[in-house]
C-alpha cells in the first residue's frame, strides 16, 4: 500500500539519507518487504524491533554491506546506481558514498593489528589522502573528545568493550561523515559499560549530527531520536516521533513489543 | 688420526671438499628462496582465486592444488623438469628460435615453486578465512577499495594464522631442493654424494650435509619466531 500523506518534508538538498520501497531477500527468505525512510540533516532516526525484524539488514543496506534486492537508496540526494537485481552498478560510487557514512558496529571491529591511533588515521591517510600530521591531529582531538586521549598507542585487545566502541565511533568520525550509522552499538557491552558509549552518541546527537541508530535501548531511543521506526517482519509497523511511538503506541504488536522489552 | 683426516676432507682448499659443499649449500638456499618466493606469489593468487574468484578462477585453482598435491614431488620434478624444458624448447622452435639450455637454478626454482604454490594456496586460504569477518567489513564500510583492503587489512591480519604453516613450507622448500639431485643439479645433496663417492668417506660427508641442513632449520626457526612475534603484535599472549 502506498504511504498516506506523502507530502514532501523538505527539499532534497537537506536530505541526508532516503530509502524508498527497499526489499531484501536472503534466498527464499524475504527479510525486508518494502521499507522507506528519510533522514534530513540533523535527524536522529532510531530503528527498533524484535530479533529478526530486519532492522540491522535495513541499516546495512544503506551503505551496501548488504545488497538490496530492489528499491531506491539516495545519500545526500545522490541516487545509488543499481542493476535490476539490486546489486551496485558502480563500485567507485559505492566506495565514495561509504566514505560519507560513518558506520559503527555491534562488535566494534577495530583492526586488531593497529593501535587506536593507527585505526583512526588509516582511512584518512590511505584513502582520503589527508597529510599524516593533519590526520594525527584530528584523531587525537577526537580521541580526547570520546575520553580516550591516553589510549592512542594502545592495541584494541587491551581495552574494555566500552573503550573499543568509543574508539570505533572516533574512527568513524575521522572521515567527517555526512551521517552516522549505528548497528546496535551497545548490544555487545557489559551493562556497566553501556552508559559511557551512550553518552558519546548523545553528545553527537546534541551537536546536530545526522544519525540512524538500530538499538535495543528504548529509553535512549526515546531520549535522542527525532523519529522512531518500529519494524516487524520486514515491514514498518509503526513510525513517528518518539513521544507518540513510546507514549501512545497504536498497533498491538508495538504495544506488545514495548511491554516485552520494558 | 681419524679426526685430522675428517678435517682435511672438509677443508675449503682442495683436496678438501669444503668449498664445493658450501657452493652446493648456496645453490640449495638460492633455489629454496626463489621457489619459496614464487610459491608465495602463486599461493596468494590461488588463495584469492579460491576465496573471491569467479567460477573459472576457482576451478583452475582447485585443479592446480589437487593435481600438484596428489602427485609425489619427485615425480612432479621429473615431469616438470624434463617435460617443462622440452615444452619451452618446442615452443621456441615452433616460433623459429633456437633451443635454449634452461639453467638448473631457473628450472629448480620453477619446479619447486609450482609445488610450493599449491601448498601455500591452502595455507593462505585457511589463514584468510580465519580473519574476523567484521574487521574486513569495517574496511569495506569505510570505503576502502579491494586492493587496499587486501594489503592493509586482510593480509596483515591473516599473517599470524599463516606463519606456522608458511614456516613449515619454507623448511620443506629447503629440503625439497635435495630432490633436484635426481636431475643432476649440483645442490647440496648432489655435491655431498659426489664428495662421498670420490673419497669413500660417506659418513663424514652425509653427516656434514645433515649438519648444514640442521643449521638452515635452526636459523629459519629463529627467523620465523621473530616474524610471528611481530605479526602477532596487538594480540595478548595466551598463558597456560
Amino acid at each position: 500500500m502506498p504511504e498516506p500523506s506523502a507530502a514532501p518534508r523538505s527539499d532534497s538538498q537537506s536530505e541526508a539519507i532516503r530509502i524508498e520501497d527497499l526489499h531484501k531477500s536472503f534466498g527464499p527468505l524475504e527479510v525486508l518487504k518494502g521499507v522507506s525512510l528519510t533522514a534530513r540533516q540533523g535527524d536522529v532516526v532510531a530503528i527498533i524491533g524484535g530479533s529478526g525484524s530486519g532492522k540491522s539488514t535495513m541499516l546495512r543496506c544503506i551503505n551496501f554491506l548488504e545488497t538490496p534486492s530492489a528499491g531506491i537508496i539516495e545519500i545526500g540526494g545522490e541516487r545509488v546506481a543499481m542493476r535490476p537485481d539490486g546489486s551496485p552498478a558502480d563500485r567507485k560510487q559505492i566506495e565514495r558514498l561509504r566514505r560519507s557514512l560513518g558506520m559503527v558496529f555491534q562488535s566494534f571491529n577495530l583492526w586488531s593489528h593497529r593501535t587506536v591511533l593507527e585505526n583512526l588515521i588509516e582511512v584518512p591517510v590511505h584513502v582520503l589522502g589527508v597529510p599524516k600530521a593533519e590526520a594525527v591531529a584530528q584523531a587525537e582531538a577526537l580521541l580526547a573528545r570520546v575520553g580516550l586521549a591516553a589510549k592512542a598507542g594502545t592495541y584494541p585487545a587491551y581495552m574494555s568493550g566500552g573503550q573499543q566502541q568509543r574508539a570505533a565511533i572516533a574512527r568513524a568520525l575521522c572521515m567527517n561523515p555526512r551521517a552516522m550509522l549505528f548497528d546496535e552499538p551497545t548490544s555487545a557491552l557489559d551493562p556497566e559499560l553501556v552508559g559511557e558509549v551512550l553518552a558519546v552518541i548523545r553528545d553527537l546527537a546534541a551537536e546536530g549530527r545526522t544519525m540512524i541508530l538500530v538499538t535495543h535501548e528504548m529509553k535512549f531511543a526515546r531520549e535522542v531520536a527525532s523519529h522512531v521506526i518500529y519494524l516487524h517482519n520486514g515491514r514498518i509497523e509503526e513510525e513517528g516521533p518518539p513521544e507518540a511511538l513510546f507514549g501512545a503506541p497504536q498497533s498491538d504488536r508495538l504495544k506488545q513489543f514495548l511491554k516485552s522489552v520494558a | 688420526m681419524a679426526a685430522t683426516a675428517t678435517l682435511e676432507l672438509l677443508q675449503l682448499e682442495p683436496p678438501g671438499w669444503g668449498a664445493p659443499l658450501l657452493r652446493g649449500l648456496m645453490a640449495s638456499v638460492l633455489i629454496a628462496l626463489g621457489a619459496y618466493g614464487l610459491g608465495l606469489v602463486l599461493g596468494l593468487i590461488g588463495a584469492f582465486a579460491k576465496l573471491y574468484g569467479g567460477p573459472v578462477a576457482r576451478d583452475l585453482a582447485a585443479v592446480y592444488t589437487t593435481v600438484v598435491r596428489a602427485v609425489p614431488e619427485l615425480v612432479l620434478i621429473l615431469i616438470l623438469f624434463y617435460a617443462g624444458t622440452d615444452a619451452v624448447n618446442q615452443v621456441l622452435l615452433s616460433l623459429g628460435y633456437d633451443r635454449i639450455q634452461i639453467s638448473g637454478v631457473a628450472a629448480g626454482i620453477g619446479v619447486l615453486g609450482v609445488v610450493q604454490g599449491a601448498y601455500a594456496t591452502e595455507v593462505l586460504r585457511g589463514a584468510i578465512q580465519a580473519v574476523p569477518a567484521g574487521q574486513i567489513e569495517a574496511a569495506r564500510a569505510m570505503g576502502m577499495p579491494p586492493g587496499l583492503i587486501a594489503r592493509r587489512v586482510t593480509l596483515p591480519l591473516m599473517l599470524p594464522n599463516a606463519l606456522p604453516g608458511l614456516g613449515n613450507l619454507w623448511l620443506n622448500a629447503t629440503k625439497d631442493t635435495a630432490l633436484l639431485a635426481v636431475v643432476g643439479f649440483a645442490e647440496l645433496t648432489q655435491t655431498t654424494r659426489q664428495a662421498a663417492g670420490a673419497t669413500k668417506a660417506y659418513f663424514t660427508f652425509f653427516m656434514a650435509a645433515g649438519a648444514l641442513y640442521l643449521a638452515i632449520s635452526l636459523l629459519s626457526g629463529w627467523g620465523f619466531a621473530r616474524l610471528e612475534r611481530r605479526a602477532r603484535r596487538g594480540q595478548p599472549e595466551l598463558h597456560s
